[in-house]
């Protein structure tokens, strides 16, 4: 079911847009060579701005499977690689005990044999035995830690796994890695040498439009112009934290709830929370700045 | 770009030109960055400018920071037609105006990256101020380098006293990770059975949290009421940013610079000569509120997540707007695990916070201490390393 690697970037454009996703050209282009070059792309931007979106779309798109590794504080080996079931292992050796006649050295060679292998995302990634290479997402890897990185390091580099008491497992068909990152610390250089870099933006109006008709294919196309142009004119602002599009999706969603047809200051008021996620920054626009901004989208839609 | 596609040869030549421009104007750009961004062109054709733009800009920037400077490099050193003349005149001694690069105002960096060893005509001759700054506030940064002479050897000495000492420095905090240990905490299955497997029956085997000490995060001002301060106590930082704990450095006066990149350099020395040739605002005016300001939304988010700790060090004598410093403070104090402040002033005796950039401040910290000279950072070390007591709002 594995469709061929695109040979061109309007070839990745047109895959992307043909998985609902609306990709400017510099991505298309990252991802072209991503997937050419075979090294990891390292997505970096803020939250909500679809960079996690791109590898559920390029696993679309390629129709390879996609295996995701959320990343968090503390995640280890046994998370991310390779555990051991315990709780089977417990039971074989009080099986092993009632049995008289096998020896230990056989039971101790059994229990860690690979029916006793649990994997996790990164076992799961170089299986030998992939028909096609899957798509890897290594998901908001600022939130696991320095030792974390480091391991990590280990496995985007030679694609293999080394597990003690079993050997080496090594990928014959390394996975598409796609590395995302908040940015809620800086990631190690040695991890992003090794990888091809991109800067998600916030996307201009006109691409905005396309990705919330796209997302959200009931809203109407007034509405729609004025969603956009409003939170355009947001991100304008002095704000603490902008609103992403994943925020633009779910406001129209939460208007389209309320029978919103056009916007009105009111509206815009009671369903702000949506949109922004801090206090100061909803004090902020809240009541005049909001009226401004609605009255700027009007005479803007007016006008188009 | 050229409509004529220029030959293999020189096209490589003049991808590995703009690298080394790059290189120069402070990106890290690596040999091997080269060889992958000539394969992502063959790859990515060179028909189309953003094409082109976007496989370069993906092969040589690793960080956001980079894009403008990048983007500024790649206008000037593509635009001409005649790729390696340009790259010829960068090579040959020239006399160039800066009005020569258009209108946009070019980084400092680039600038000197791209006409080095050039004199550049056309710049008035800086200016020297030599205005004593210390108790006047002013809005105009002076850009006037410091001139730190080298370490001496008592500060050598001082300094080397305090990384012994490091070790206090940091409160250990328990991480999610685990190690191996004698005392039961939590089980450890895999050693457990693994000795199980052994013939140890019921050998039951534990783990327990590792600790960590808590990242640090220096904001340092540099204005000219600190300048009596600056050099020590950027030996102070350059000691801490060598130990093993994530430490990330700024420095400001009118506007906040990242200063852990050019700490990172081993021998004090040239760490500090980078520093200073890093900022641009060195002994000038104090925007504590812009600064911090600044901070809070470009860079708390991305230095403050896993429980800093910060050092604030400054003489809070902000002339600006006292609301907004107290709001920026609050906002600092409350996404960081502890907020320390260290003041020079606070060794005159009687000193009391009468400023209004003091009383603006003092009531998000959650501690004020002294900080004039190494003998005091050595006791702030030992304070510093017990777990936070109190509450903020104890302290006046």
């Amino acid at each position: 079911m594995s469709i061929p690697l695109p040979c061109s970037i309007d070839e990745t454009v047109s895959g992307l847009v043909a998985m609902d996703y609306m990709p400017d050209r510099a991505l298309a282009t990252a991802l072209y060579l991503t997937l050419r070059l075979e090294r990891p792309l390292f997505l970096e931007g803020e939250p909500g701005t679809g960079k996690t979106e791109v590898a559920k779309a390029v696993a679309g798109m390629l129709g390879r499977r996609l295996i995701r590794l959320q990343c968090y504080e503390g995640l280890d080996l046994a998370g991310a690689a390779y555990e051991w079931n315990y709780a089977r292992q417990m039971i074989e050796i009080r099986i092993a005990e009632t049995d008289r006649d096998r020896d230990r050295e056989a039971i101790a060679g059994d229990l860690f044999s690979e029916r006793f292998l649990i994997r996790r995302p990164l076992l799961q990634a170089i299986d030998p035995h992939h028909e096609f290479a899957p798509i890897l997402l290594i998901d908001e890897l600022d939130r696991a830690d320095e030792p974390f990185e480091a391991f990590l390091l280990e496995v985007l580099s030679e694609f293999q796994i080394t597990i003690p008491e079993l050997g080496t497992i090594k990928a014959i068909r390394p996975p598409i890695v796609i590395v995302t990152s908040n940015r809620t610390r800086e990631i190690h250089d040695a991890v992003k040498r090794r990888c091809l870099y991109h800067w998600v933006g916030f996307p201009d109006a006109k691409r905005e439009y396309e990705i919330l008709t796209r997302k959200v294919p009931d809203v109407a196309q007034h509405l729609a112009t004025e969603i956009v142009s409003f939170v355009q004119g947001l991100r304008d602002l002095d704000l603490f934290k902008l609103p992403g599009i994943a925020e633009t999706i779910e406001w129209a969603r939460a208007l389209l709830e309320l029978n919103a047809i056009v916007l009105d200051p009111e509206t815009v008021n009671n369903t702000l929370g949506v949109l922004l996620k801090y206090q100061d920054d909803i004090a902020r626009v809240q009541g005049s700045e909001a009226a401004r901004l609605v009255e700027q989208v009007r005479a803007a839609t007016r006008l188009a | 770009m050229s409509d004529a596609q220029p030959s293999a040869g020189h096209f490589a030549e003049n991808v590995m030109h703009f690298a080394r421009v790059l290189r120069a104007a402070g990106l890290p750009v690596g040999t091997d960055r080269v060889q992958l961004a000539l394969r992502a062109l063959s790859l990515a054709g060179l028909h189309r400018r953003a094409d082109f733009r976007a496989a370069l800009l993906t092969c040589f920037v690793d960080r956001a920071e980079q894009i403008p400077l990048f983007d500024q490099a790649f206008y000037i050193f593509w635009r001409d037609p005649d790729l390696l003349g340009r790259v010829m005149a960068m090579m040959l001694p020239r006399v160039t105006g800066l009005q020569a690069l258009g209108q946009q105002r070019e980084n400092r960096r680039l600038a000197r990256a791209l006409f080095e060893g050039q004199q550049i005509l056309g710049q008035p001759a800086e200016h020297k101020l030599e205005i004593e700054a210390t108790w006047t506030f002013s809005e105009r940064e002076v850009l006037r380098k410091a001139d730190f002479e080298t370490m001496n050897v008592e500060e050598w000495e001082a300094a080397k006293r305090l990384l012994v000492n490091l070790e206090l420095f940091f409160e250990k905090i328990k991480t999610r990770r685990t190690r191996r240990a004698a005392t039961p905490g939590k089980l450890d299955w895999r050693a457990t059975l693994a000795a199980s497997a052994r013939g140890h029956a019921l050998a039951v085997r534990w783990r327990q949290p590792r600790r960590r000490p808590t990242p640090l995060v220096i904001l340092a001002d540099i204005s000219g009421s600190m300048s009596k301060y600056s050099r020590m106590l950027l030996h102070f930082a350059h000691a801490l940013a060598l130990s093993d704990v994530r430490v990330t450095s700024f420095v400001f006066g009118t506007r906040l610079t990242p200063i852990s990149r050019q700490m990172a350099q081993r021998d004090p020395d040239v760490a500090i000569a980078r520093v200073v040739a890093a900022v641009e605002d060195w002994s000038g005016g104090t925007r504590i509120h812009a600064c911090l300001r600044a901070f809070n939304r470009e860079w708390s988010r991305r230095v403050l997540a896993q429980n800093a700790t910060v050092l604030l060090i400054s003489d809070g004598l902000e002339h600006g707007d006292t609301l907004g410093l107290q709001f920026e403070m609050e906002r600092l104090a409350k996404s960081c695990r502890r907020l320390v402040w260290l003041n020079p002033l606070l060794r005159y005796e009687g000193f009391e916070p009468r400023a209004a950039g003091i009383r603006a401040m003092l009531p998000s910290v959650d501690l004020f201490l002294p900080a004039h000279n190494i003998e005091s950072l050595e006791a702030l070390a030992r304070i510093l390393a017990t777990p936070p007591a109190g509450t903020r709002s104890s302290l006046h």
